[in-house]
């Protein structure tokens, strides 16, 4: 029951990806390309996304747990380091360059097999190879 | 239906589920996170995540089941130049900790710093990224 919420939420997200368009590589490229036909639209997607979990999460954190948790997981993390600093910039390159970023192209799977399995794969491999090394 | 008005409301739906698995299981929705501990050495508590991704790979194949279409996927670049970009998104999430989902959306919507410097990291390299590829590569 309770991972089929879990599923359920996944396909919300997802729905949330196709509606907007950030599921596809074109429009985000279109979003980013600031200096030339710029399409603003994809800005919408991140400021309702905040400004619903921003409000909805105050609230929700005042229950004293999840409904199917003992706990709420939350970051604790106040570091901002070389790791944080120097993998965010890798990232915006790496999104930059296709369009993709991790949840589109999981959801592109689905649509686009081929590609967004390619871009998927070398993306496994390389978080995988990543935790590895620093695990060592 | 306006570009404006389905980007909102595509943010709203990706919050709305942010917070549904903030309520129901306490998780932040980090799309790298959760699915880099789908990889050995596997997390014990796989199962929601791959409830999770799997859900994620099922609503547009839903979608196309009831529409009778994809949703647009207009994907310009390369078979390598796919595969470069897969190495260093996964390189860069699993140092940087997060990506658009959990940095971007729940982060920021938290007001963590590590996220806030985050952000505006990857918004900045990705910008300068596409400038660089479209208009001084030409590609």
């Amino acid at each position: 029951m309770h991972l089929f919420v879990i599923f359920l939420t996944g396909a919300l997200f997802s729905a949330g990806l196709m509606v907007s368009g950030m599921i596809n590589p074109a429009k985000v490229i279109g979003f980013l390309d600031i200096f030339g036909v710029w399409d603003p639209s994809l800005a919408f997607v991140m400021a309702f996304a905040v400004i619903v979990y921003g409000i909805g999460l105050r609230l929700v954190l005042r229950r004293p747990k999840p409904l199917f948790e003992a706990r709420f997981f939350l970051p604790e993390g106040l570091l901002i380091d070389r790791r944080l600093v120097g993998g965010a910039i890798l990232f915006g390159i790496g999104w930059g360059l296709v369009g993709f970023c991790p949840g589109p192209a999981i959801a592109a799977l689905g649509a686009a097999p081929g590609q967004a399995a390619i871009f998927v794969a070398a993306m496994l491999l390389a978080t995988s190879a990543t935790r590895k090394l620093q695990r060592s | 239906m306006h570009n404006f008005i389905a980007a909102s409301i595509g943010g709203i739906l990706i919050g709305a589920a942010a917070l549904l698995l903030m309520a129901s299981h306490g998780k932040i929705m980090g799309i790298s996170g959760i699915v880099s501990r789908l990889l050995p050495p596997l997390a014990n508590d796989w199962q929601w995540r791959a409830a999770f991704i799997a859900g994620i790979v099922a609503a547009p194949l839903a979608w196309r089941t009831v529409s009778g279409s994809m949703p647009a996927i207009e994907i310009s670049a390369s078979i390598p130049m796919l595969a470069l970009a897969g190495a260093i998104v996964g390189l860069g999430t699993a140092l940087g900790n997060g990506c658009t989902s959990g940095h971007g959306v729940c982060g920021v919507a938290r007001l963590s710093k590590r996220s806030v410097v985050a952000t505006g990291l990857f918004m900045a390299s990705a910008i300068v990224t596409v400038a660089v590829s479209k208009h001084l590569l030409g590609n």
